[in-house]
């Protein structure tokens, strides 16, 4: 099994952790991740407007690059996960984009690209099975509170990773890893993101909560796939933030 | 030899806006068989027909060709006026210059073209038109309602008022229908129960009146005068004309946790029960998935006390078959499914309820007796959350709800505030709405009175999530006049569910060949003009079949379609449309494939002696139409590969003149 393998710049430096795990517990489920050559940032953040077209440039080169390679484009970051998903998803649905980013770039996307997060690759093409049986040491019910945030998830029509109401694919996962998932119903609000730039109180009032919803309803740590959730929700929250590949790689004891 | 009178209408400036009529009387007054072409502004006036009337005496006319409007608008009436004139009616074509042409075209130069080909190929066909003379048939004085709701309940009991009989089909044990589960009703909060109960017992003892229970319609075939209908009587397993419905049946049934349907779950039924207090019949009925006795052979308590000997596990469904000369719809409304809507957390929490289940609470004879408590933990809210339009209104993306408004909702809110705030006035009530829509008799009044006098906070916006932790619910919403967002710690939250047609509607639409619209509803014949008939002929829309409905609208609209239904019982025989398929018995080779096709079944097959040139007699197996079902609807012909089924007034030959004379 083998992907294009999209690490993102956050992984590059803050979120080390996300990005080693992930490609350690690869190597043990036998996944072949190979880095795309000179990828650049994905943008940050999906724009809103849809002319918008040089902010998507570099997702847009990310998905040439996979589509020539002919393989599934893998992501474990949230937000880049976000922005290559709707930007593959523009080039399908909106002509004008799709026109404008070929007079561009001068290459054409055919839209043959799958972008998988690591966590979808996991339930749908590894299986929970074959994770159980990779554990060697379980997480012990262990209570783990996941933490989606927003961008994992929504908009649901387009990423269709899960319902974004009621999320289970971190939850099995934690099952899988032979630890206890609290579901809490904060855990797929944003938590405050960016605007930390702007005003600390929005972020810290929302990532208080987050944390606090979590503990409410049991949970001894946090686990998530964002590296602005585990920004922000350690910075602002009394509970340990993991990035999932990290207890991943924990119970598989790499 | 054939004279043709060609009639153009303006239509006020309908027609006259796109297609410039005077060349298109120029035109046609040139084309072979036409000795006369005149142009009209109205057709359809009595002076349109007098014209009709006028040049057909003067100019000896055999044929009329009316180029105006869509013929499911003025073909009758052109029809009688080349009666009048002493035509054979059917002698008559239209051109319809209007809705496929003056309203689709910008253009006079391009409009008027395609008028004039319009009209010859109206008169090709007219060349081919054969004198046609309807039959005539008996009507079955009965009249079949179904569904047992308000609306049904209505329609059976204006159309026996007027003498004829009726039979209502109603799949649930007791008739009654949504209302019978209602506490009160808006605006006037009268008991729903007390003003129901009245009509209930009423029909039931009403002569001209059969009430089937506990049955549905397995199929339907014939035609409006003339249906069969064959209705599947549900066992069960109780004798209805020997049960008294004293109940001593399931106060000793041991099996006494079933969900119960009239309650919503919400309360606990035994395995053998009647429905409600009020049911009418009030007969009991035996739940097949839940009795000890059915299930396993080991019990039999129920039979051992029936004092009536009523009891009768052997019992089997049983298809009955009866013939109606009409037919009313009366299969309601049903909220939808709420549980898709995960933001709302209906599925994890027992304090987030439905608005329907919130009435069964609130109703003194519901699974509370009528106390405001919380299903979870039985202690009374003091913060209630209602949140309306879930699944009204939503955007044709969001699968889970209905794009249209619900139309009931915001005013049972406004009651169920108003009822909350009477018994226990303490109670902190928010309701989030989108728009309020009240309008209707008092309504407004109504609303208003719930938000000044009752103190109810209505507030402009929409929930994003009720959140529960652990038990404990925070609603959180926008405010979008005080532009902020809101957190609020609710004890109960209320969803005001959107209502769709019934379950079984669409089975039922396809049974009786009526029509319905992509949200299930069914259609009318005609929106506006009229709303209590389907396309269908024989079969009417009684109540919110149609479309989201009150109670005084779903009555209002229950004896509307009474009346029609009367207007056609009144008639001792009714004339069918002569526009039928027929067979070339010579060409047909019997080989089936044109009663395979056929929607109506019109469709069978006869033996007949056929003279063989060689002088020998040959028995052949030949299709043969059942004029009075038969629709006309095409399937046959086209489906026949001899070319053996054609249809009088729209035969082969005449469809293929129009179509050599727009393409030539």
């Amino acid at each position: 099994m083998e992907f294009c393998y999209f690490p993102g710049c956050t992984l590059k430096n803050k979120a080390k952790d996300l990005d080693r795990c992930a490609r350690l517990c690869a190597e043990i489920l036998g996944v072949k991740l190979t880095e795309l050559p000179e990828w650049q940032c994905c943008g940050g953040v999906y724009v809103s407007t849809s002319d918008d077209v040089a902010v998507k440039l570099a997702s847009v080169r990310a998905l040439i690059a996979a589509e020539e390679r002919g393989l599934p484009l893998l992501t474990v970051c949230s937000a880049c996960h976000n922005v290559l998903k709707r930007t593959e998803h523009d080039l399908r649905t909106n002509a004008e984009f799709a026109a404008k980013v070929k007079a561009y770039t001068g290459s054409e996307y055919k839209g043959t690209v799958k972008v998988v997060h690591y966590l979808e690759m996991l339930r749908d093409l590894i299986g929970y099975e074959k994770i159980r049986s990779a554990v060697k040491y379980p997480l012990d019910g262990m209570k783990i509170g996941c933490y989606y945030g927003c961008m994992l998830l929504r908009p649901g029509r387009v990423m269709r990773t899960d319902n974004p109401e009621d999320p289970v694919i971190m939850e099995e996962l934690i099952k899988a890893l032979g630890g206890e998932p609290v579901a809490f119903p904060e855990r797929s609000e944003c938590c405050g993101a960016y605007t930390y730039a702007e005003s600390e109180t929005l972020t810290e009032k929302r990532s208080e909560r987050v944390v606090q919803s979590a503990k409410n309803c049991g949970a001894e740590a946090l686990v998530t796939a964002c590296p602005l959730c585990k920004y922000n929700a350690g910075k602002y929250g009394d509970l340990p933030v993991l990035y999932f590949t990290e207890l991943t790689a924990k119970a598989f004891g790499v | 030899m054939k004279r043709i009178g060609v009639f153009v209408c303006s239509c006020g400036s309908n027609i006259e806006g796109a297609v410039d009529v005077c060349k298109v009387v120029e035109a046609m007054s040139k084309e072979p068989y036409v000795v006369y072409a005149a142009n009209c502004k109205y057709m359809c006036s009595s002076s349109g027909q007098e014209l009709i009337g006028k040049a057909a005496a003067e100019y000896e006319l055999t044929g009329i060709a009316v180029c105006s409007c869509s013929p499911r608008m003025h073909e009758a009436t052109f029809r009688k006026a080349a009666a009048s004139a002493g035509l054979n009616p059917y002698k008559v074509e239209i051109a319809n210059i209007r809705e496929q042409c003056s309203w689709v075209h910008k253009d006079t130069a391009e409009a008027t073209g395609k008028a004039i080909t319009l009209a010859k190929a109206a008169v090709s066909k007219l060349c081919r038109d054969e004198e046609l003379y309807p039959q005539s048939f008996p009507v079955t004085k009965r009249a079949l309602v179904i569904g047992g709701g308000i609306a049904g309940i209505q329609t059976a009991e204006d159309i026996s008022n007027a003498g004829y009989k009726v039979d209502i089909v109603e799949k649930k044990p007791s008739i009654g229908g949504k209302m019978a589960m209602l506490d009160k009703t808006f605006p006037t909060l009268d008991c729903s129960a007390c003003i129901l109960t009245p009509k209930t017992v009423d029909i039931s003892h009403n002569e001209n009146v059969r009430i089937f229970s506990y049955s549905e319609v397995e199929s339907v075939s014939g035609y409006v005068g003339n249906f069969t209908v064959k209705i599947r009587r549900k066992a069960r397993y109780v004798k209805e004309d020997l049960c008294t419905g004293c109940g001593l049946c399931a106060e000793k049934c041991p099996t006494k946790n079933v969900p119960n349907e009239f309650d919503l779950g919400l309360g606990s039924r035994s395995a053998i029960y009647i429905p409600f207090a009020q049911a009418v019949p009030k007969v009991a009925v035996i739940d097949p998935d839940s009795c000890r006795m059915l299930k396993d052979g080991k019990c039999g308590l129920c039979s051992r006390v029936c004092g009536a000997k009523a009891i009768d596990y052997s019992q089997k469904d049983e298809i009955t078959e009866e013939k109606y000369g009409a037919i009313a719809v009366a299969t309601g409304i049903d909220p939808i499914d709420v549980t898709p809507f995960d933001e709302y957390s209906y599925k994890n929490s027992k304090d987030v309820i439905t608005a329907l289940e919130l009435e069964r609470i609130l109703n003194a004879a519901g699974p509370t007796n009528g106390r405001l408590v919380r299903l979870s933990d039985g202690i009374r809210p003091k913060t209630v959350v209602f949140i309306s339009c879930v699944g009204s209104r939503c955007t044709e993306e969001d699968e889970r709800g209905k794009t249209y408004c619900s139309k009931i909702c915001c005013m049972y809110t406004a009651k169920q505030a108003i009822l909350i705030k009477e018994k226990y006035p303490d109670t902190d009530i928010y309701v989030f709405y989108i728009d309020v829509r009240a309008p209707g008799k008092n309504f407004d009044e109504f609303y208003r009175r719930a938000a000044e006098k009752y103190g109810v906070k209505y507030i402009k916006g929409m929930v994003g999530k009720v959140c529960d932790e652990n038990g404990v619910l925070t609603v959180k919403a926008a405010d979008l006049i005080n532009n902020e967002q809101m957190m609020i710690g609710a004890d109960l939250v209320v969803l005001a569910a959107a209502v769709e047609p019934d379950k079984t509607a669409k089975a039922l639409a396809s049974k009786l060949n009526a029509s319905i619209d992509g949200n299930g509803f069914f259609n009318e014949a005609h929106p506006k003009l009229r709303p209590v008939e389907s396309p269908t002929a024989g079969v009417y829309l009684s109540g919110a079949c149609s479309g989201p409905k009150d109670i005084p609208e779903t009555v209002a609209q229950a004896s509307a379609a009474a009346a029609k239904i009367i207007g056609l019982l009144s008639k001792n025989t009714l004339e069918s449309d002569p526009c039928t398929a027929h067979a070339d018995e010579l060409k047909c080779s019997g080989c089936s494939l044109c009663a395979n096709v056929c929607p109506y079944n019109a469709i069978t097959y006869i033996e007949k002696e056929f003279r063989m040139p060689d002088k020998t007699v040959k028995i052949r197996r030949v299709a043969s139409v059942n004029a009075a079902v038969c629709r006309g609807c095409g399937a046959c012909t086209v489906a026949c590969n001899n070319g053996a089924m054609d249809l009088h007034g729209f035969s082969r030959e005449q469809i293929l003149a129009e179509v050599d004379s727009i393409c030539s």
